[in-house]
């Protein structure tokens, strides 16, 4: 039973996968970055087949279009050697490569479709027409989870001023003025006062 | 309609392919938070699968902040590589060694 769903969907995870093994193996950060983007567009697409249209859109929207251009903006503004070898990749590709298979194996026996087969976990029933999930998200949002909302709000604001106060420069370059250095200075610092005889005029000058 | 166990094996490759990402990667730091990126998109992924096979839109919620938390980390943790960058004219993982650890 291969609805055109199914088909999509594996599209979407085939190109989503192989981008991802890209993004880790890839020497050169730029492809690496842009291949990140290709596996958060395809996650996108597996997003909306879920329903969850708003997400998918953010995802596109403040991802790709925010933090993956700060990402290349950072890959651009550093200047990385990629012609190097890269040291350890075949030190740590078997052990690697063992803790990985483990993992992702032990994953997909956990959910394996005697748990979260179609039997145990059935499609629940299409939305009617006029159905908004941006509604529901935001009606769950803004009653349940309010204070958590405002908390994300401040966690934003903090994540500014330290971004900004870490890589902002100080003044070191440019000349400026310190008014509580101006404020503070005395006339003796200033004026020298020197006691000496006077001279007389010589003559013929 | 796939089934949740075809989402949830997707969300269990991409996140292993992540923690692939940081045993392997030895050179720089930039693409060991791309790694970060992928294991948060799996995990993503896996909240919003459950969302939709239970009727229940609080994973979506979930996602939601886990998404302000990852714009925010990956702001800071870029920040302070610029500032490693400044200091040391390196973001060699291996190089990065200042605490003897």
């Amino acid at each position: 039973m291969l609805t055109p769903l199914h088909i999509i969907f594996y599209i979407f995870a085939t190109v989503a996968v192989c981008s991802a093994i890209v993004v880790v193996t890839v020497r050169n950060p730029v492809k690496s970055v842009l291949s990140l983007v290709l596996t958060f567009f395809s996650m996108a697409g597996i997003w909306m087949i879920l329903r969850a249209e708003f997400l998918s859109l953010i995802l596109i929207l403040v991802y790709v279009g925010a933090v993956m251009t700060l990402f290349l903006f950072v890959v651009m503004m550093l200047n990385i050697d990629i012609e190097d070898k890269r040291p350890g990749f075949v030190r740590y590709l078997p052990f690697g490569v063992i803790v990985v298979l483990l993992l992702i194996g032990l994953m997909v026996i956990a959910v394996g479709p005697q748990y979260f087969g179609l039997n145990q976990m059935p499609v629940p029933q299409a939305e009617p027409a006029n159905y908004s999930n941006i509604r529901h998200l935001g009606e769950t949002l803004y009653t349940d989870y309010a204070y958590p909302f405002e908390i994300a709000g401040v966690l934003l604001l903090a994540a500014i001023v330290a971004a900004i106060a870490l890589t902002h420069r100080p003044p070191t370059r440019r000349k400026v003025q310190n008014p509580a250095a101006q404020i503070a200075v005395r006339p003796e610092d200033r004026v020298r006062l020197i006691n000496m005889p006077p001279e007389p005029k010589q003559k013929g000058t | 309609m796939p089934s949740l166990t075809e989402f949830l094996t997707l969300a269990a490759f991409l996140f292993g392919l992540g923690i692939a990402g940081i045993i392997l990667n030895r050179k720089n730091i930039i693409v060991l938070l791309m790694s970060i990126e992928l294991l948060l998109l799996s995990v993503n992924t896996n909240f919003i699968a459950f969302s939709y096979f239970l009727s229940n839109y609080t994973g979506q919620v979930f996602v939601f902040f886990v998404l302000t938390v990852a714009a925010s980390e990956a702001a800071i943790g870029l920040a302070i590589l610029m500032v490693l960058y400044r200091k040391r004219a390196t973001i060699e993982v291996q190089q990065l060694d200042a605490l003897k650890g």
